[in-house]
């Protein structure tokens, strides 16, 4: 019981929310996403969207690059090593909690 | 957090990845669609192969056959595919389908040139073995972004194209089995694999 409560303890409580989960694993899987590709997949608005990148961007988990296409700004998001780091972690607290119940 | 919010959070992480980077709107009955476009397209090429005479005549039917065939092919593997999104609520444009679409246009493009050369140099027997060969390189190309069946259709279509190199004079065989048969079984399995109702 005492290793039960240790993987729910390593759990991050940032990826809790679905949105931030979201964006989290699709950069496991792209090198680069912008902006409106982003807001696409999740089907979020872009208030919204904004605030779950700021959290994410502050906890250092991914990494913002400005850039052009044509005039058009281009925002691309990629995860940083912390970020990988952290939701690999998530995720093998994820597995051990679901082993230790079933 | 219990047991099944852990479930529905793996759920939505495999989701997410599979969404942002595969094409997962491509629907076996597409498949089955272009594959019997092409066995039309082949039966027809095979009349008129028998039927005419002059060679100049034969790469201009066989390009008018050809181009018609692929229209037909794609216009109905596109409407498939665009009832299954419509049906499953992905959207069919997006990055996922982007980056398929390049994957597969470059080595088209370029392996399409190379067969019209092929065919205006009278270079017949060389087009059927090239048509698998740079199709199967363009489907493996693709692979990466949408269903791992593709990748085996992928294989299936340079190993027949190669070994079609071998039987001069039985080309247009083996492009009904690449385009046609192989097309039909892959969009069969597709099918079974991803849409069947359970």
């Amino acid at each position: 019981m005492n290793s039960f409560k240790n993987s729910i303890g390593k759990l991050n409580k940032v990826f809790d929310n679905k949105s931030r989960l979201g964006i989290m694993s699709m950069l496991m899987v792209n090198s680069a996403i912008n902006f409106n590709e982003l807001k696409e997949l999740l089907q979020s608005t872009d208030g919204n969207l904004a605030s779950h990148i700021k959290t994410l961007e502050e906890k250092g988990y991914i990494s913002v690059s400005k850039g052009f296409i044509g005039r058009k700004t281009n925002t691309t998001y990629s995860i940083t090593k912390a970020g990988e780091k952290a939701f690999r972690e998530h995720l093998d607290a994820l597995e051990t909690m679901i082993k230790q119940i079933s | 957090m219990n047991r099944k919010q852990g479930l529905d959070s793996i759920e939505d992480i495999r989701n997410m990845m599979e969404r942002s980077s595969r094409f997962i709107s491509l629907s076996g009955w597409s498949g089955v669609s272009a594959g019997i476009f092409a066995l039309f397209g082949a039966w027809f090429a095979g009349k008129t192969i028998k039927s005419v005479e002059a060679i100049e005549h034969i790469v201009k039917q066989l390009a008018i056959i050809g181009t018609l065939t692929f229209v037909g092919a794609l216009l109905s593997a596109f409407a498939f595919t665009w009832m299954r999104s419509r049906k499953t609520g992905v959207p069919i444009w997006g990055r996922a389908a982007r980056q398929l679409l390049v994957s597969l246009a470059v080595p088209m493009f370029a392996g399409g040139s190379f067969i019209l050369y092929l065919l205006w140099n009278r270079q017949i027997a060389l087009v059927a073995p090239g048509c698998l060969t740079i199709y199967g390189i363009a489907l493996f190309c693709g692979s990466r972004q949408t269903f791992e069946e593709i990748r085996y259709l992928a294989y299936s279509e340079m190993i027949l194209g190669l070994c079609s190199l071998f039987y001069t004079g039985y080309g247009l065989y083996f492009w009904a089995a690449g385009f046609g048969l192989l097309h039909i079984i892959y969009g069969v399995i597709m099918w079974i694999r991803h849409e069947k109702p359970a």
